[in-house]
C-alpha cells in the first residue's frame, strides 16, 4: 500500500512554505478574491505570487493546488475564469473548481489542466463523481464531510477518481456547497462570496456577567466573562429546540481524524487534508509536522495514533472529534 | 401581444407527513384548478420513501387525471444504496423529472428539470445543464432577482420557475437533528420528523424564532414571500411560481399567487390573502433583492 498525500493549506506565500518545510507533499492556496471560499483580508495570493510559489514547491518536488472553488456569479464569470486561467498559467499542479460551468471552461480553455473537485461540489456518490469524471474529467474529488470510513471504502470500490479527506481543522456539519445558513441571516455565504459567518456581522455583547456572541443579531452562544468565547459560525450555535437549548447542529469542535489514517489508507483514499489557510503559519507548521510523523509511523507499520494528542490545543474549544467518519455522529 | 401567464407549480412536499394526510392533501390540490403543475416524491431523505410511496402514486394518478402535469422529483442527498437505486431509477423515467442532484445527470437522457437544490448559480452552470437536457431552472432561493435575470437573459429559452413561497430550504447533512433533537441517531430515527408538518422552530438563546430542522435538512424558519409586482417577476424571466407545500390551506395561496400572477393582486394583498391561509412563520424575501435572506419588507 503506497503512502498517503499530506495536503496542507496557504493563506500567504510564507504560509506555503512553512507547510512544505514542515512536510506537507501538496499545498492548496487561492487567489486573492471572492473566487475562492477562503476570501478574507490580507489573505491569499496575487497571480505573480502564485507563479513563484509554483516554481519554488517544484524545484523541491512538491505540488500547489490552487482552490477556485466558489460558484461564479451570474454575468461575472470573467474573474471566475480569470483565475483559472492564472492557475493554469501559474505551473500549478491543479485547480480545485466546484461550479459546472467553470469546470467546463477550465475542461476547454486547458485540455491539459488537471482538474480536482471540490468539496463545495458535495459530491459524494459515486454517480455523482462519475458524473465529473466523465464529463470533465476530474481527477480528484474531495469527499463531503458526511461519510464514514466505512463508506468511503465502498466508495472508493465503485470509481476511478482519486480521493481526498479532510482529516484536520474546521468542520462543517453541513454539506458543503449546500448551505445557505449564512447568507440568510447575513448576506454572505460560502458558495456565493467564499465566506461563512461573515466578520462585519460578528459582534459581541456583554450582558449580565456574561459575554454574548451573535452573528446578524442573532444570539448564538454565551460566555462566562473571562472565558474564552468562539467565533460566532452559525452551525456551531447554541439553538433552543422542542424547549431545550443545545448545540444542536454540532458542538464547537473541531476535526481530528488523525487515528483514523490507517483507516482511511486502506479505503483507498489517496489524499488528506487538513483545513485552515486562515490561520497562519504556526498553525500549520505544527499541523503539517504532525501529520507527517503520524503518516511516516503509519508507512512504517507503526500506530500513528500516538501523535493524535499533539494538536488538541490547536482545536476550536480544545476539543475534537472525528465526525461523520465514524456513523454514531449521525 | 398577450404575455403567457405564469405557472403556479406546487413543489415536492419537503415534510414528512402521514400517508392519510398525503392523500387528503393531494386530493384538495387536484381539485384545485390554478395549480397547473406538481412536483412528487421524497427529496429530503430515503428513509422516508417506503412509508409514502403508496400514497404518492395513488396522488400521482389523481393528479393526472385532473389535467395537472405530474413531475417526479429527486433526492437532494442521496446516501445509501436504497437512494442511490431510487435515483438511477428516476432518470430512466421517460416524462420530465426534477433532478436536485447532480449523482442523477449521469445517466439522465431526458429532459429534466433543475431543482433549488442543484447547484447552478450562474449562466455557465446553465449552459451545462441545458446541454444535457435541462429545460426548466427553479433557482437556488440564495440567488437574487437581479441575478435571476442575468441567467435568464443568457438562456431566454429556459423556462425559470421562481421558489415564490414557503420556507427556504436553506442546508442539508448527513446527520439528522431531528432524531439528534430527540436524543436518537439517524439510523435509529424513529421518523420523529413526522412531529412537525412544518418543520421543527429552532430559536437563538435569546428566544427568536429563526430556523426550522425537517430530519436532515434545515429551512428557515421565516416563509419566503415575493415582495414585488408580478410583472417585475416577468420582466426578470421567471415563467411560474413554485408554492412549497405547508400545512395551512394551499389551495388558497394558490388562488391568491393565480390572482396576483394575472395583476389582480398586489404584493400587499397577495400577502394578506397568504397570511389568511396560515403561514408557519413570518414572511421574509431579502434574497431577492441581494440582502440576507431573512430580511423582510414590508410590504409598502
Amino acid at each position: 500500500m503506497g503512502s498517503i498525500e499530506l495536503v496542507c493549506p496557504a493563506g500567504s506565500p510564507a504560509m506555503l512554505k512553512a507547510a512544505i518545510e514542515a512536510g506537507a507533499d501538496s499545498v492548496y492556496c487561492g487567489l486573492r478574491n471572492d473566487t475562492n471560499a477562503r476570501n478574507f483580508p490580507g489573505l491569499n495570493f496575487s497571480p505573480q505570487e502564485l507563479a513563484e510559489a509554483s516554481a519554488w514547491a517544484q524545484a523541491r518536488g512538491r505540488k500547489v493546488l490552487v482552490a477556485v472553488n466558489t460558484f461564479a456569479r451570474p454575468g461575472e464569470s470573467a474573474r471566475w475564469r480569470a483565475s483559472i486561467d492564472a492557475a493554469a498559467s501559474s505551473g500549478a499542479h491543479a485547480v480545485i473548481v466546484a461550479d459546472l460551468g467553470l469546470l467546463a471552461y477550465a475542461r476547454e480553455r486547458w485540455p491539459n489542466l488537471r482538474l480536482h473537485l471540490s468539496v463545495q461540489a458535495a459530491a459524494g456518490s459515486p454517480e455523482a463523481i462519475r458524473f465529473y469524471a466523465e464529463t470533465y474529467n476530474v481527477r480528484r474529488v474531495v469527499l463531503p464531510r458526511v461519510l464514514s470510513v466505512q463508506e468511503i471504502a465502498a466508495l472508493g470500490r465503485q470509481i476511478e477518481t482519486e480521493t481526498e479527506a479532510f482529516v484536520f481543522g474546521g468542520l462543517c456539519v453541513m454539506a458543503e456547497g449546500r448551505c445557505a445558513l449564512s447568507s440568510y441571516a447575513a448576506k454572505r455565504s460560502p458558495n456565493l462570496c467564499g465566506v461563512c459567518s461573515p466578520p462585519e456581522a460578528v459582534a459581541y455583547t456583554e450582558e449580565d456577567e456574561t459575554l454574548v456572541s451573535r452573528l446578524a443579531g442573532y444570539a448564538l452562544d454565551r460566555y462566562e466573562l473571562g472565558e474564552k468565547a468562539g467565533y460566532p459560525t452559525l452551525c456551531k450555535g447554541r439553538f433552543e429546540a422542542r424547549g431545550v437549548l443545545s448545540y444542536l447542529f454540532e458542538d464547537p469542535v473541531s476535526l481530528n481524524a488523525m487515528g483514523l489514517l490507517a483507516g482511511l489508507r486502506a479505503a483507498g483514499v489517496t489524499a488528506v487534508k487538513i483545513e485552515g489557510r486562515q490561520r497562519g503559519k504556526a498553525y500549520v507548521t505544527r499541523v503539517a509536522g504532525a501529520f507527517r510523523q503520524a503518516i511516516d509511523a503509519l508507512d512504517a507499520g507503526g500506530d500513528p495514533q500516538a501523535y493524535e494528542h499533539l494538536l488538541t490545543d490547536l482545536a476550536e474549544g480544545g476539543r475534537e472529534t472525528a465526525g461523520a467518519y465514524k456513523k454514531t455522529w449521525r | 401581444m398577450m404575455e403567457k401567464p405564469m405557472q403556479i407549480t406546487l413543489g415536492p412536499l419537503m415534510f414528512h407527513w402521514p400517508p392519510e394526510q398525503l392523500a387528503a392533501f393531494y386530493e384538495a390540490i387536484a381539485a384545485e384548478p390554478t395549480i397547473d403543475r406538481v412536483y412528487l416524491g421524497e427529496v429530503v431523505c430515503g428513509k422516508r420513501s417506503p412509508l409514502t410511496e403508496h400514497a404518492l402514486a395513488a396522488a400521482a394518478e389523481r393528479l393526472v387525471d385532473a389535467g395537472k402535469a405530474v413531475v417526479w422529483s429527486g433526492l437532494a442527498l442521496p446516501a445509501t444504496v436504497r437512494d442511490r437505486k431510487a435515483v438511477a431509477a428516476l432518470t430512466q423515467a421517460s416524462d420530465l423529472i426534477e433532478i436536485n442532484d447532480v449523482s442523477a445527470m449521469l445517466g439522465r437522457d431526458g429532459p429534466f428539470v433543475a431543482g433549488p437544490l442543484l447547484n447552478a448559480y450562474n449562466e455557465g452552470a446553465v449552459k451545462e445543464l441545458a446541454r444535457r437536457g435541462c429545460v426548466r431552472l427553479c433557482p437556488n432561493v440564495e440567488l437574487s432577482l437581479e441575478a435571476i435575470s442575468k441567467i435568464a437573459g443568457f438562456h431566454p429559452a429556459m423556462e425559470i420557475e421562481f421558489f415564490a413561497f414557503g420556507r427556504l430550504p436553506l442546508a442539508l447533512s448527513g446527520r439528522c437533528y431531528h432524531a439528534r433533537s430527540h436524543g436518537l441517531h439517524k439510523d435509529g430515527c424513529q421518523f420523529v420528523c413526522d412531529q412537525d408538518p412544518d418543520g421543527m422552530t429552532l430559536r437563538s438563546l435569546e428566544g427568536e424564532a429563526f430556523l426550522a430542522v425537517n430530519g436532515v435538512q434545515t429551512l428557515s424558519h421565516g416563509v419566503q414571500l415575493v415582495d414585488v409586482p408580478a410583472r417585475d417577476l416577468r420582466a426578470a424571466g421567471v415563467t411560474a411560481l413554485r408554492l412549497s407545500p405547508h400545512s395551512g390551506d394551499m389551495t388558497a395561496v394558490a388562488r391568491a399567487f393565480r390572482a396576483y400572477a394575472d395583476n389582480r393582486l398586489s404584493p400587499c394583498e397577495l400577502a394578506e390573502d397568504v397570511r389568511k391561509a396560515g403561514a408557519p412563520g413570518p414572511f421574509v424575501n431579502g434574497y431577492l433583492r441581494g440582502e440576507a435572506g431573512g430580511e423582510s419588507s414590508r410590504f409598502g
